[in-house]
């Protein structure tokens, strides 16, 4: 009886270890099944290059170009703003602060990671798009601009919790062996301490950037969902995420414009599996 | 010759900003929002329905329907997500399968919250015909917090040490009773906090409910699991984007108190581990 109820609880333990491969499946499989339909009517090179999204003009036009580059204006600002400010801050953390400064900083990040996006992109209307829109005088402040520095905010949580696990994991013999041989505190930070964790910055500079090309709510509330080409970051865009979260609640359930957002999905998906895959063997590069 | 102290100097002075850039605006951020949310909340607010399209009125609906959502996303993802950790930690050896499990686990991680909503979408809402509800709602949730369960929850179990366990085997209890009696009991607070943790993200998310669950304004409370409900999340985003002329205030008092909820979450969570790792007894 109790063999019995032992091989009951280990098989019930091993589906669980199974499962999240399988909803990984599911979640692709679904995608699929539901946006691959969008090609009957639009072939896949239309699809992703094609300049002008009018799911619902009759006959809709989807090419989702103007998305992609919109998702990749913004991810190319975020990533210019964050990255510095994000390296910068873990070698601060890992390296510089005194120890009770140090726990109050990782607080802090944690603090900011927690914040829900939706209150980051309310926060985001409500003083960053007026200043935008009255430095720069332009006729509104919904900008790629004012995306790319909120999403910074949400991409440096990541990018210096890893940035500064990297660092904490070098050796400590590395450095105490460029101290002693007289270089300086940033010599040693600069020339020994970042090379040797460069695959783990990489892997937290990746994860940060795939961070904000998945992010929606506070992309979709403060760049402007404009769906054409942008020409300059001071004008509005929209992005791949945005649309799916825009338009979805008007989309007729099997309509062509219902499949293309799912398609639009399997875009998404596509990139975040790739930036995670290969994020993934920067991280364990060095076992 | 450059002085390299100066050089250092120099350096250090910019690291020091970059942290400054992040820490002042995040300070800023939670400021704003307690100066200028705390005025709007009381009780009215908490406990009345929304009134004149949303421009009055209080928020009670939304806290139920989030606090209904999240307690389904974890009644879903809790016991899943543990016995996979158990899986990882105590019965998985270093093989394919579990390389195969743990990049599973990442890339669900990874997966965009807006892609979780289409995923709800396709499958609990259209394919078993849950429509948008409570419960579609709340297994999206489920799934997009399984990979904090299973990562927290697999941390606490390897970090009891394997001492333990085998003192406990060789005193002749098998893997299973091991486990159940001496293994997770150690390991509780630990799952305690990453529970939480995924309590706080399910709490904050509206991407992936946009779709399977949350109603644009539904002045009454859900009377089963396959109603449409309110969330604090999504009714933060109706009021500040797609209703106009809502008084500031209540847009500040919906921010408030959806950032305290959040917040206070992260804070039991972080208390959590703090007093855990003082009282280690290894």
């Amino acid at each position: 009886m109790r063999k019995l109820k032992e091989f009951i609880v280990e098989k019930l333990i091993f589906i669980c270890g199974l499962a999240s491969i399988f909803f990984v499946v599911l979640i692709f499989l679904f995608l699929l099944k539901e946006g691959l339909a969008v090609f009957k009517t639009v072939s896949p090179f239309n699809f992703l290059f094609g300049k002008s999204w009018y799911p619902i003009s009759e006959p809709p036009q989807l090419g989702i170009l103007p998305l992609i580059l919109g998702s990749l204006l913004i991810t190319l600002g975020a990533a210019i703003i964050s990255i510095p400010i994000g390296v910068g801050c873990a070698i601060y953390i890992a390296e510089i602060a005194p120890l009770k400064i140090k726990e109050t900083l990782k607080a802090g990040i944690e603090l900011l990671a927690a914040i829900p996006s939706v209150v980051l992109g309310f926060i985001g209307m409500i003083t960053l798009v007026p200043l935008v829109k009255s430095v720069f005088h332009l006729p509104t402040g919904l900008t790629a601009l004012s995306g790319s520095i909120m999403l910074a905010f949400m991409a440096m949580p990541t990018i210096v919790s890893i940035a500064e696990d990297a660092l904490y994991s070098v050796p400590k013999t590395y450095k105490e062996g460029a101290l002693a041989l007289g270089a300086t505190q940033w010599q040693t930070i600069w020339r020994v301490m970042l090379p040797a964790a460069s695959s783990g910055i990489l892997a937290a500079i990746m994860l940060g950037i795939g961070r904000v090309i998945g992010e929606t709510m506070a992309v979709m509330m403060i760049t402007g969902n404009a769906a054409v080409i942008p020409h300059s970051i001071l004008a509005p865009v929209r992005t791949l995420t945005a649309t799916i979260a825009a338009e979805m609640g008007e989309a007729v359930v099997g309509s062509e414009h219902y499949f293309a957002l799912f398609a639009i999905g399997i875009v998404l998906f596509a990139i975040s599996f790739a930036i995670n895959v290969t994020a993934d063997l920067f991280l364990h590069k060095r076992e | 010759m450059r002085n390299p102290y100066r050089t250092q100097n120099i350096a250090f002075f910019f690291l020091f900003l970059a942290t400054l850039l992040i820490v002042v605006p995040v300070g800023l951020i939670v400021v704003i929002i307690i100066q200028k949310g705390l005025p709007a909340i009381n009780w009215q607010f908490l406990s009345d329905i929304p009134r004149q399209g949303m421009r009055a009125g209080g928020i009670f609906p939304a806290i139920v329907g989030t606090i209904y959502l999240v307690t389904g996303a974890i009644i879903f993802a809790l016991p899943i997500g543990l016995l996979a950790a158990i899986y990882l930690s105590e019965y998985s050896k270093d093989n394919l399968l579990n390389r195969l499990i743990k990049l599973a686990i990442i890339n669900l991680a990874g997966v965009p919250s807006v892609v979780y909503g289409l995923f709800g979408l396709a499958l609990f809402v259209v394919f078993f015909k849950f429509g948008a509800s409570i419960l579609s709602g709340s297994l999206t949730l489920g799934i997009m917090i399984l990979p904090v369960i299973i990562t927290t929850s697999r941390e606490a179990l390897e970090s009891v040490p394997y001492s333990f366990r085998e003192v406990s085997l060789s005193l002749g209890a098998s893997k299973w009773q091991t486990i159940r009696h001496i293994v997770l009991p150690n390991a509780i607070p630990g799952i305690l906090t990453g529970t939480i943790l995924g309590l706080g993200r399910a709490a904050g998310e509206t991407a992936p409910i946009l779709f399977t669950v949350a109603a644009f304004y539904l002045p009454q409370l859900p009377h089963s699991v396959f109603d449409q409900a309110m969330a604090l999340p999504y009714h933060l985003y109706v009021i500040s984007t797609q209703v106009p002329n809502v008084d500031e205030k209540i847009r500040y008092g919906t921010a408030f108190v959806l950032l305290a909820l959040v917040l206070i979450m992260n804070l039991v969570a972080i208390i959590i581990r703090y007093k855990f790792r003082k009282k280690k007894k290894w």
